[in-house]
């Protein structure tokens, strides 16, 4: 008689393995991602043609290229957000580059902590810490007036530049990281190889470490730049009613209108948008998803 | 005569706890090759990377083609060096590595293109021009690593321990290549490593570095037949050696008694006084071995010693023995002629040695 653990073939063992080690991913993949999604595609194409009654058609996507202010909305937000990432890659780099080549041993761990600390604080009450920094009655006006640059206290609240800034403070860390990973690996030589080969140091970054520090700097862009485009939070406490979100506009739609159809619509857009960007990002610098995504 | 290339004025390197290059000074003759030996830790390295502008000397001066390199950034001296670890540029093709310090002299692209084909030509890299790096072999990275030198027609070319990530027989077939590729070029080779077989083969002059001082500096012949200090004669090829002290003089000969109680003589390179504390050194091929005392050479005194272990090794092997009374070891070249192929552990053999071949220091 055959050992009753013989009977279950070793492949098929395998895999049942692998499937259920997999299986709280795939479900949270399919019941909160998929599902939603598809219902929320299915409710973007139908209109409302009476109470309870609805027909499939695309007048939602219609209505967002009819209307100026919707689509204004949609490429400010779009162009704001690149901006954001931009500055936020210019401000990161320096960082990095600090932390992995500069610092040694426990001062890397340190600066890294200290880029670390900010995010242990909720992101709503780190935003409110700037408003009471910023807004007109707060410490920074007043800071300008003592010093007499300004005659009398200036609102810092409800600017784009200040929406930059809220913005690039909350993403800073997600680009640091890629960066400082993937400048780590840049093998010291190498840099000192270039030196000595007449190459001076705005040569070298150019074509030894960014050519090195690419799919770093691609992943922590991507990641920034979908935090930042899907952010509701800082653009909506720091710029208030002149922020013209478009994360705002949906939420509008959901929840004042009550227009889940116009909303799913908007929803689509935006994950369209930013598809289109990365899409676009990775071929202007030459780059594949798959290897951006496994170096970091 | 030329001018040398290189000259290093009482240059000195300290770092927090310890002198690293201690007021060293040396010339390199133009298109000679010149090597620095020494273990590990003896400031070899550190005296490299002055050389080539990485780090500043504390006091001193180094001067190249008759300038001083005081204050010069690496990338504005005429010198280049080939790394350890080479590093090769991995996000370039082989051609472009080549190029790159062309490009960095703002030579035209197609000028760069002919010169660097033609360097990687005549290392033998025709084809290879438009390959990754990694598509090449350890010996061909070798190569493109010190083309992407050469091809800037450097003062100096610096070497550190280029070859240490080789394995042996790719090793050894390198640093033939690398001989050629020097005497073909002429150009003034500074080389740095620890292994006393390529700083042998390779050097004109070498210099043995301990402590951040060079023990010695001289031929590769000098230091092998006349070390100036028991440092050299250790390090430098295999040696055997016999603390003792010095209990007679015969001439420029003396004779030394270890604590326990063996007498052998050698060359005094230095004077020695009566008494004093003395390590002699003895080359395993200085050494004749016999089976009968009417063997040996009658003019030399005579050893005995029973084999411990035969350590074939071709054209090197070698038998280690134990002197009789001390059972001290002592390391003697077999001769080639496979007469003593028979050796077999335990055996009683005779041995003897010519003491003027044998040298002698005041213990340091």
């Amino acid at each position: 008689m055959p050992h009753p653990r013989a009977a279950i073939d070793p492949r098929w063992h395998g895999r049942l393995t692998l499937g259920l080690l997999l299986a709280p991913a795939l479900l949270w993949l399919g019941a909160l991602i998929i599902l939603p999604h598809i219902d929320l595609a299915v409710l973007s194409l139908r209109e409302r043609i009476g109470p309870r009654q609805y027909a499939a058609s695309l007048a939602q996507y219609k209505i967002f290229f009819a209307e100026p202010l919707y689509w204004h909305v949609f490429l400010r937000t779009a162009v704001m957000s690149v901006l954001a990432t931009l500055l936020t890659l210019l401000l990161a780099f320096p960082i990095a580059w600090i932390i992995a080549k500069l610092a040694r041993g426990r001062a890397g761990s340190l600066l890294f902590i200290i880029c670390l600390i900010p995010f242990w604080v909720s992101e709503t009450v780190r935003t409110l810490g700037w408003m009471i920094l910023l807004r007109e009655s707060g410490v920074l006006p007043a800071l300008l007036v003592k010093l007499g640059i300004t005659a009398m206290p200036v609102e810092l609240l409800y600017r784009d530049a200040t929406i930059l800034v809220g913005l690039v403070y909350t993403s800073l860390l997600f680009m640091v990281v890629p960066l400082v990973s993937s400048l780590e690996s840049l093998d010291n030589s190498l840099i000192e190889a270039a030196y000595d080969l007449g190459a001076g140091g705005f040569s070298i970054l150019r074509s030894i470490v960014i050519p090195h520090a690419a799919p770093g700097i691609t992943a922590g862009c991507i990641v920034v730049f979908m935090l930042t485009l899907g952010n509701y939070l800082t653009p909506t406490l720091l710029g208030g009613k002149n922020s013209q979100w478009f994360t705002e506009q949906i939420y509008t739609q959901f929840i004042t209108r009550f227009n889940w159809e116009q909303g799913a619509a908007f929803g689509f857009l935006l994950l369209g948008l930013s598809t289109a960007l990365v899409i676009l990002g990775l071929a202007i610098t030459g780059q594949r998803f798959g290897d951006v995504m496994r170096r970091t | 005569m030329n001018p040398p290339d290189l000259v290093a004025d009482a240059v000195v390197k300290r770092f927090a706890d310890h002198v690293a290059v201690d007021s060293l000074s040396f010339s390199v003759e133009r298109g000679s090759f010149f090597s620095i030996l020494g273990p590990s830790g003896c400031g070899k390295t550190t005296l490299l990377r002055m050389i080539a502008g990485f780090i500043a000397p504390d006091g001193g001066d180094i001067a190249i083609g008759g300038n001083s390199m005081r204050g010069v950034a690496p990338n504005r001296r005429p010198v280049n060096m080939v790394f350890q670890q080479l590093a090769l540029f991995p996000m370039m093709s082989v051609g472009e590595n080549v190029a790159f310090g062309l490009a960095r002299r703002g030579v035209s692209r197609a000028e760069r293109v002919k010169r660097s084909n033609a360097m990687l030509e005549r290392m033998g890299l025709g084809n290879a021009a438009d390959k990754r790096v990694d598509e090449l072999s350890g010996g061909q990275r070798q190569r493109v690593a010190i083309a992407r030198s050469l091809v800037l027609e450097p003062t100096l070319l610096l070497l550190d321990e280029p070859l240490g990530a080789l394995d042996l027989k790719l090793r050894e077939h390198m640093k033939i290549e690398l001989k050629q590729l020097q005497a073909s070029f002429g150009t003034t080779f500074v080389y740095i490593t620890h292994d006393q077989s390529e700083a042998l083969v390779l050097s004109d002059r070498v210099g043995v570095m301990s402590h951040g001082r060079f023990e010695q500096l001289g031929t590769p012949q000098d230091l092998y037949y006349r070390p100036q200090t028991p440092f050299v004669a250790g390090f430098v090829g295999a040696n055997n050696r016999i603390a003792g002290r010095m209990t007679r003089a015969d001439g420029d000969i003396a004779e030394i008694t270890t604590a326990d109680g063996w007498v052998v003589r050698a060359l005094k390179t230095s004077p020695i006084g009566m008494g004093d504390a003395v390590e002699a050194f003895v080359r395993p091929e200085v050494a004749v071995l016999a089976r009968n005392e009417s063997d040996l050479p009658p003019q030399h005194p005579h050893h005995t010693g029973q084999v411990q272990s035969v350590l074939f090794d071709g054209a090197n092997s070698a038998v280690l023995l134990q002197e009789a009374r001390t059972h001290r070891e002592f390391r003697i070249a077999l001769p080639q002629t496979g007469q003593f192929s028979d050796l077999r552990p335990q055996e009683k053999v005779m041995f003897s040695f010519d003491p003027s071949r044998a040298v002698c220091f005041a213990a340091p």
